[in-house]
């Protein structure tokens, strides 16, 4: 099966139906996305499909054929996209676990909506858990963060 | 993006040695911990007896050593934090270096929020020492006093005339000076603190939101296997039949092992279970689902969650076991105008950390490597080399990120079955939990029932009091007969009654365990802090004052409490009372601060039980003291938390916002034990198995946070765990403000649906 994933393009011999999750984790080491649940309950394994995000471990791997996959790794070109840069800011993550997941979530609703509400935002983000707490962190970032994505445009590597 | 050389590595003190740089020529300072002695130098590191901590290399690049583990309290940051400030550092040029398991560091256990309250002196000393041999060396090369040698912002200045050089040009010549005696360290005065008490950046960030950041799930080693584990659904079956042959024909799996569980008491052992190896992790847990096992009759088959607690709430009604007994209790109670009771309960608790536990391992017949996400290393190396028949120092264990620990991870169980499987397989084996393992089968905490009496004069004052306490103690996970509340148990928010009452008695009545039951965040003060806020708020309104009024006179004067007494002896979370008391003045000021926060005289309509209020709690723990003040609306039978504010005193803050972000979390993980926790047994095996039956607070009902940190110089305490205990009792006491009804039972999510 051939898929692109953050630009680039990969050949992979496994089952169809492996989600993207363990094809990303266990057979590219692309382990930025993250196993939380793999029940579609956390949000831990979000990436995106054609721009849209989906959680990895519910999406088998041959959805992703003919369609652009980013994760995190392939957020921004130079670890810069504007979410990147609010969640150093304002310090958000603790264990760091949740937020590959977060930030993906955060990026596709910053897409749709540069300048979201707070329930907006609660909206979008109510299925990526942390058991750490930064959510109020969280929220400040992608506030912070909206006003940049618009200049900065789609810096999408799909 | 700030500099990401930050990122982790663990390393061995020989490849310390070259990953500094050193083999060039440079000071490496080290100590033997815990405790201070004096640290000794060598450009070569030569005595092994010694830790590695700080290393400064020609090329200006200081590393420094942390032998914690990082899981999200920040603690990477905090301790090099503490040593670059003394040494005069620049942040940009330290890297921080992940320490191997080595019983040579002294405890590596990172619980009991005690990372910075244990090793915050010898850090500075050890950045002092440093200092203090750089100036020294460079005085000798100008040949000039040392006094007049200052460093400062990585170089060492002559003071009269300016010149200077930098830390990495005296890196040799310090090597060989000789390291500065305990009379020699001039410590920093706080006012020149750079880093310390600043809120420095964490340094794994950058790596974590790119994906770089590597957790024990993460762990990838050539030529190795992932297991996936079927295990015992009651605690004490074994397997009676097995039938794998569905299993083994699904392409991809290598082997199917059977796991054997140890005796009771539970241990560290791991649980019997049958694993199916594959190449990867989506077949392991594919094929899995094939097996047909059956499994062997328990002694806890009979155990369901909801039939113990009732047991217990009979229990503590009774009289039970005395541990501390002060003036007249029953005479006070008999007399007293006024007397109130009340049971409170907590249900079992699941940690569900965000990375569920993982553990990759090569075994051989003379070692064992292990990469995991380990609170506690260097138990990782004693279980793991009893359970291979190894010495633990035959067992090399490098600490990954931990995706969250809250005390789940300083139990090696996982470890173990990654280290015997990859024994049987002969090649390096990943063990991972899925997330219905981790609910299924964690270290559980304790359900819980508290039961509390107490006698009011007709001026509302509390005369007597009355507790008793009922919990499967954690001191049966590890010896048998144990089933009562342990004394360490009853140290956290039990028997350190901080009030100002002559007659007061502490009690424990049985609670046998059917559970692996272990310490979670904050540990027995959840249910200790629940009943104990919850009954003083009940009191306040019984005595018709309130509740802020009522806790101060309850409280009473300045002082320093010693709860012990007889054969109970007071914990005090390891530390002496000299250096930590129990002093009800700042437990005062932080009441004070909490309620000014609040409106304590808002309610709700209590007819219908729709409106807001306001409650608080303020609680010692882990020898620091925090309140919480809550605001609730309850509409309908629905619950929502308005907002949310922590005031916190841990003594000096080393690193204010990661303190601030660890009050956040700690507000968060107490709701989601308030409102939602609550793990089941039924016929001995749990029920819930993932996020949608054992659920935890969501971005949309989580409330705007507030944190206060009162200015402190007092020692650091802790930090992780104070924030846990009061949360759940202040929702309760804003709930009964805006309704008039109280809950006594955990989660309240039984009660009333959540917002
Ligand atoms: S791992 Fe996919 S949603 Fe949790
Ligand atoms: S930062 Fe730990 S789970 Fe979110």
């Amino acid at each position: 099966m051939q898929l692109i994933i953050n630009g680039a393009t990969h050949e992979t011999d496994v089952d169809e139906d492996m989600p993207l999750l363990w094809l990303l984790r266990d057979e590219l080491q692309m382990t930025g996305t993250k196993f939380g649940c793999g029940r579609g309950l956390c949000g831990a394994c979000t990436i995106h499909l054609d721009g849209r995000p989906v959680r990895a471990c519910l999406t088998p791997a041959s959805a992703a054929r003919g369609k652009a996959v980013t994760t995190i790794e392939g957020l921004s070109k130079n670890s810069d996209h504007p979410l990147q840069q609010a969640w150093i800011k304002h310090n958000v993550p603790q264990c760091g676990y949740c937020q590959s997941g977060q930030l993906m979530s955060a990026a596709a609703l910053l897409q749709d909506n540069p300048n979201p509400t707070d329930s907006e935002i609660d909206r979008a983000m109510t299925g990526n858990l942390c058991r750490c707490g930064t959510y109020p962190r969280i929220k400040a970032a992608i506030k912070s963060a909206g006003q940049f994505v618009n200049a900065a445009g789609g810096n999408e590597d799909a | 993006m700030p500099d990401s050389s930050k990122q982790i590595r663990n390393v061995s003190r020989r490849s310390f040695l070259k990953l500094t740089g050193l083999a060039a020529g440079g000071l490496v300072l080290g100590s033997a911990l815990p405790g201070w002695q004096r640290p000794w130098a060598s450009p070569t590191g030569g005595n092994s007896e010694l830790n590695l901590f700080i290393s400064i290399a020609p090329d200006d690049t200081v590393s420094i050593i942390c032998h914690r583990s990082e899981m999200g309290q920040g603690i990477r940051t905090g301790l090099p934090q503490v040593v670059a400030d003394e040494l005069e550092a620049d942040w940009q040029k330290v890297q921080v270096v992940q320490g191997l398991g080595d019983k040579r560091y002294g405890s590596q256990n990172t619980d009991g929020s005690r990372s910075i309250r244990r090793f915050y002196d010898t850090m500075r000393r050890m950045g002092a020492s440093a200092r203090t041999m750089l100036e020294n060396a460079a005085a000798q090369q100008w040949q000039v006093p040392a006094g007049e040698c200052k460093a400062t912002s990585h170089r060492v200045v002559h003071t009269p005339t300016g010149r200077s050089f930098r830390f990495g040009e005296l890196a040799a010549p310090a090597a060989s000076q000789p390291v500065p005696g305990d009379k020699d360290l001039q410590l920093k005065g706080s006012d020149d603190f750079r880093y310390i008490g600043k809120p420095v950046n964490t340094v794994d960030t950058p790596a974590m939101v790119t994906g770089a950041a590597d957790f024990g799930q993460d762990v990838s080693i050539d030529n190795m296997l992932i297991a996936s584990i079927e295990r015992a659904p009651v605690l004490g079956s074994s397997i009676k039949k097995l039938d794998d042959s569905a299993a083994r024909k699904v392409r991809g799996v290598v082997a199917i092992e059977r796991l054997d569980g140890g005796a009771e008491p539970p241990l560290f052992h791991p649980l019997s279970g049958v694993a199916v190896l594959a190449t990867n992790t989506w077949t392991a847990l594919k094929a899995r689902r094939k097996l047909q096992i059956d499994w062997s009759d328990s002694d806890h088959l009979g155990h369901n969650s909801d039939a113990y607690l009732e047991k217990l709430q009979q229990r503590v009604r009774e009289p039970g076991k005395t541990i501390t007994d002060h003036g007249d209790v029953q005479k006070a109670l008999a007399s007293a105008s006024r007397d109130h009771e009340a049971v409170y309960t907590v249900p079992y608790l699941a940690h569900a950390t965000m990375e569920p536990p993982s553990a990759t391992a090569m075994t051989t017949d003379s070692s064992c490597e292990i990469w995991a996400c380990v609170q506690d290393p260097q138990s990782v190396q004693q279980h793991v080399g009893n359970a291979l028949g190894l010495e633990p120092e035959q067992v090399r264990v490098n600490v990954t990120l931990l995706g969250g620990g809250f005390g789940r991870k300083s139990k090696p169980d996982f470890v173990i079955e990654a280290a015997l499987l990859s024994r049987k397989m002969k090649r390096p084996v990943k063990v991972v939990w899925s997330r219905e393992d981790d609910i299924r089968h964690d270290y559980y905490h304790a359900a819980s029932a508290e039961y509390y009496r107490a006698g009011l004069d007709s001026d509302g004052r509390v005369t007597g009091w009355l507790q008793r306490a009922a919990f499967p103690s954690i001191g049966g996970t590890f010896s048998a007969g144990v089933d009562h509340p342990a004394g360490f148990e009853l140290d956290l928010g039990f028997a350190d009654l901080p009030f100002a009452v002559d007659n007061h008695r502490s009690e424990t009545q049985q609670a046998e365990y059917h559970a692996r039951i272990g310490w979670l965040r904050s540990v027995a003060n959840i249910q200790n802090a629940f009943g104990r806020c919850s009954f003083a708020d009940e009191l306040a309104h019984a005595a018709g004052k309130p509740a802020d009024r009522f806790l101060l006179e309850l409280i009473g004067p300045d002082r320093l409490v010693d709860p012990s007494q007889g054969d109970y002896k007071y914990g005090n979370y390891g530390e002496p009372l000299e250096k930590f008391p129990l002093d009800t003045g700042r437990l005062k000021e932080v009441l004070r601060r909490t309620a000014a926060r609040a409106d304590l005289t808002l309610r709700g309509d209590q007819q219908s039980g729709n409106g807001e209020g306001w409650g608080i709690a303020v609680h010692r723990s882990f020898l620091s003291y925090v309140g919480i003040a809550t605001r609730v609306r309850v509409q309908d039978n629905r619950l929502e938390i308005m907002e949310m504010h922590a005031v916190a005193d841990v003594g000096l803050a080393v690193n204010p916002d990661r303190v601030k972000s660890q009050m956040e979390g700690s507000m968060i993980f107490g709701m989601s034990l308030a409102l939602l926790g609550e793990i089941r047994m039924e016929d001995g095996a749990v029920s819930n198995s993932n996020f949608h039956d054992y659920q935890l607070l969501r971005m949309h009902q989580s409330p705007p946070l507030e944190v206060e940190l009162v200015d402190s110089q007092e020692a650091p305490a802790g930090v992780g765990e104070p924030g846990v205990p009061p949360v759940a009792p202040s929702i309760a006491n804003a709930v009964f403000a805006a309704t008039g009804k109280r809950y006594r039972e955990l989660p309240l999510k039984k009660h009333l649906s959540i917002g």
